[in-house]
């Protein structure tokens, strides 16, 4: 006897968009009880791949089969009637309409109406099985995003998925959420589900995951048999093409500060408020922020790029005090930044790349002139830059937001350095993006530290901050509750003080 | 003041405050299935007007008030699937598509009442409905007569709120449309058609505003005239909004609207006088705009209104 078919597979998927190959060839099967890794840069191709496989996108190529016979997929009604359910990395909720109507869209109701105590029944069933509970009633506006992900995934259940996609579920999530939805992933394979996960955290993959697929520009340029005793350097070498060396911080010489906030306060902010925070950065330093997020971190940040203007407290820039806090006022004064948020407060999203990239400082002599813009000079910098940081995208004037996380965020990093600032401000850097692209952005941060710039970065992210920064200040509650130098830091002891346990430097 | 007081609580007035609402019901509700599935209609003024000459010219031809009032909501319904086809099928420009339908739909009544009427020194009427008191409910003092002595229309308005509701909030149809208006993109991995809802939810929505027409034409001034609608189009918009897209909310804005306009209709009989009567006839356009900057502070408009859904698109 042969192995019974697998439960989906996909043979010689090919998937262009415009000029650009998504897919090229993809082979892939998944078989019941299984976890599949999809693996991959930015940019490669996985979501495409998913997409195809639930029916949103129209294949160029290739076949699906479903146990063994081919199917045919034109939308997402017919994944579903084939069982293929998929949590898209951004949820495809209403926020606000209820848990429940989420859930029940687009099943027949009872004699014409929903069926809302079928509905509930079921979903009781199902937080029961896997340990996935949710309230039924609450608008899902109200739901942490931890709970938007389970009900992404009981809706897949609720409609008898036996494969399930994950397009990043872990990107999302807290630390401790990533446990939880962990044991329900598990949970769900020992009941004979197949679940495909897509990550480009190493670790996460090979401790989830029974086997791996990896994709490189659109192609299958590697499949892991056992993801567990596979190193982490040897998958990375299959998703990047060549090995990722991690970069070294260098001893540093720290010059004179350049970045001070005095007894800094705010009062009304519409997230945690600061109280009282003082901290510096030196030239040629890189100080971390470390904390859970909302303990006052975008408040921070909005202070420091002059968003938000202080109730108390004063700031230097480069030793000049920031009288204004206007955007344009620390500019001037040689502040860089880079937002947490890089759709919405990073680039214009409908706009032609190569304005997003100038509009901080479209009004300089560099890019109008007499009030009229220099179209020429504009196009000429965006595409300076596309070289210099292999940004890859059509072209200068695509649409920004249709570019990838790594590239957007490349993108944002190229507009702010292009300038020299003498201070740079990074939210959550690396978020979101693979590790190629992370260590590029890494490699950046310490190239401006070698050249004098004083660089603040808030994360989450410990392991990260250990390896950037010369001293990490860890934030609870609107406070500073206290800073170490490197050296002295472990994991074990910010984790600690980050719960708001006074550290002493 | 009292003598305005006094009005209010006359049969009459109570009876015209209902005569006014009914068509700005059906049309608010109309509007609004539209806009909770994502699509602004802005051709409501003209589809109106347009339902109103179809079915003014269906009954002076048949003599059948019914095949009238069919035919103005077939009307409607053809102008919202026009509207929905350049809007959702295409996803082309819902205001200038909206702003087109008017225009068109406008001239279009105009054409065909000339072409078929001709020019008349005597406008040419149709007997309307009459009133249908309901046994029992007609006879309670002063509300009687005044809701339950009425037109088979007004019922009909009066039974499609709460239908609306029902549709919308209870049926798996409804949540489909309010899904699509919130977010395409579930709704469509969800399995649920988002044109195909979109379609129906703007074609309902057409219908209802036939209906309107059918209740300007046919039961409150028995002929077809070119001001016949004057803006009860724009004003249906903006009760939508006042309503927060939900059909007792929106049925209620229609009555507000309504209560002011026959209390501005009572104002320039009554003789204060020698105030000019175009003042008051501003009166409920007032209260609208008033009424708007107050309510749309914090209303909020479904999430998708005015983006057109394209799968393929990110
Ligand atoms: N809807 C789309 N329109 C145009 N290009 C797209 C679209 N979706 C993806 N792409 C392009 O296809 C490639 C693969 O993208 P994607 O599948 O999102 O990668 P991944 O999920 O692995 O990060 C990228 O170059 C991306 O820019
Ligand atoms: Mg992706």
């Amino acid at each position: 006897m042969s192995t019974p078919a697998p439960l989906i597979e996909m043979r010689g998927i090919s998937k262009g968009f415009g000029a650009v190959m998504a897919n090229e060839g993809v082979d892939l099967s998944v078989a019941q009880g299984e976890i599949l890794g999809l693996l991959g840069e930015n940019g490669a191709g996985k979501t495409t791949l998913m997409n195809v496989l639930f029916g949103a996108y129209a294949p160029d190529a290739g076949e699906i089969l479903v146990q063994g016979r081919p199917v045919t997929i034109n939308s997402s009604a017919d994944a579903l009637a084939a069982g293929i359910g998929m949590v898209h990395q951004h949820f495809h909720l209403a926020p606000r309409l209820s848990v429940l109507e989420n859930l029940l869209i687009g099943i027949p109701g009872k004699s014409g109406r929903i069926d809302r105590a079928g509905g509930l029944a079921r979903l009781a069933e199902i937080g029961r099985q896997h340990g996935l509970t949710l309230d039924p009633n609450r608008p899902v506006s109200a739901l942490s995003i931890g709970e938007q992900q389970r009900l992404e995934i009981v809706k897949a259940l609720f409609r008898g998925a036996r494969l399930l996609i994950l397009d990043e579920p872990t990107a999302v999530l807290a630390p401790t959420e990533v446990d939880g939805l962990f044991s329900a992933l598990r949970s769900m394979a020992a009941q004979g589900l197949g679940i495909i996960f897509i990550s480009h955290k190493l670790n996460e993959v090979r401790a989830l995951t029974h086997r791996c697929v990896v994709l490189r520009h659109g192609r299958v340029t590697g499949r892991v048999d056992a993801p567990a005793s596979t190193t982490s350097s040897e998958m990375a070498r299959l998703m990047c093409g060549h090995e990722i060396v991690p970069p070294a911080r260098g001893p540093s010489t720290p010059g004179a500060a350049v970045l001070t906030l005095d007894a800094i306060s705010t009062s009304r902010h519409s997230g945690m408020a600061l109280r009282d925070v003082s901290i510096s950065v030196r030239a040629g330093e890189i100080l971390g922020i470390a904390g859970v997020s909302g303990n006052g971190q975008r408040a921070l940040a909005e202070v420091i790029s002059g968003v938000t203007a202080p109730d108390a407290g004063r700031m230097t820039i480069a030793g000049k005090a920031v009288s204004r806090f206007s955007s344009r006022e620390v500019q001037a004064l040689g502040l860089g930044r880079i937002p947490e948020d890089r759709m919405t407060t990073g680039l214009v999203t409908n706009l032609p790349l190569a304005d997003s990239m100038v509009l901080p400082r479209i009004g300089t002599a560099a890019f109008s002139r007499n009030g009229l813009l220099r179209p020429d000079a504009i196009r000429a910098f965006a595409e300076a830059q596309i070289k210099a940081y292999d940004i890859r995208c059509p072209g200068p004037m695509t649409r920004a937001g249709a570019l990838s996380g790594g590239n957007l965020q490349k993108a944002l990093l190229a507009r702010e350095l292009a300038f020299d600032p003498k201070v740079l401000i990074v939210s959550q850097p690396t978020r979101g993006l693979d590790i190629g692209a992370a260590r590029f952005i890494h490699e950046k941060f310490l190239d401006m530290r070698a050249r004098g710039c004083g660089i603040v970065v808030i994360g989450e992210d410990l392991e990260e901050l250990l390896m950037l920064c010369d001293r990490i200040a860890v934030m609870y509650e609107g406070r500073i509750v206290g800073t170490l130098d490197s050296a002295d830091a472990t994991i074990a002891r910010l984790g600690l003080m980050m719960t708001g346990a006074e550290g002493h430097s | 003041m009292s003598v305005v007081l006094e009005q209010i609580f006359q049969v009459g007035f109570l009876a015209a405050i209902i005569r006014i609402a009914t068509p700005l019901a059906f049309a608010t509700l109309g509007e609004m299935f539209s806009e909770r599935a994502g699509v602004l209609n802005l051709g409501i003024e003209g589809i109106m007007l347009l339902s109103a000459m179809t079915g003014f010219t269906a009954t002076s031809l048949s003599g059948s008030l019914w095949l009238g009032v069919l035919a103005a909501v077939l009307t409607g319904a053809l102008m919202g699937a026009v509207h929905a086809l350049f809007t959702v099928a295409l996803g082309l420009s819902q205001h200038v598509c909206g702003i087109g339908v008017t225009l068109f739909s406008s001239g279009l009544a105009y054409f065909l009442y000339r072409l078929i009427f001709g020019q008349q020194s005597v406008p040419p009427s149709i007997k309307s409905f009459e009133t249908l008191p309901i046994p029992v409910l007609s006879d309670i003092p002063v509300v009687g007569p005044a809701v339950f002595n009425q037109f088979s229309l007004v019922y009909m308005a009066m039974a499609a709120v709460p239908l609306a509701a029902f549709v919308l909030y209870r049926t798996p149809w409804g949540l489909s449309v309010r899904m699509v208006g919130e977010n395409p993109r579930a709704a469509d991995s969800a399995g649920v058609g988002v044109i195909a809802t979109r379609f129906q939810a703007v074609i309902l929505g057409g219908a209802l505003m036939g209906l309107a027409g059918a209740f300007l034409s046919m039961v409150q001034f028995n002929a077809f005239t070119f001001g016949l609608v004057s803006g009860r189009g724009w004003v249906a918009i903006a009760l939508v909004v006042f309503g927060r897209w939900d059909p007792w909310r929106s049925a209620g804005a229609a009555l507000l609207f309504a209560f002011v306009d026959a209390l501005q209709l009572r104002m320039q009989a009554s003789g204060l006088g020698h105030i000019p009567y175009e003042a008051f006839l501003m009166l409920p356009f007032i209260f609208t705009i008033v009424a708007m900057a107050v309510m749309s502070r914090n209303a909020v408009a479904p999430s998708a209104l005015l983006k057109p859904f394209r799968r393929e698109e990110r």
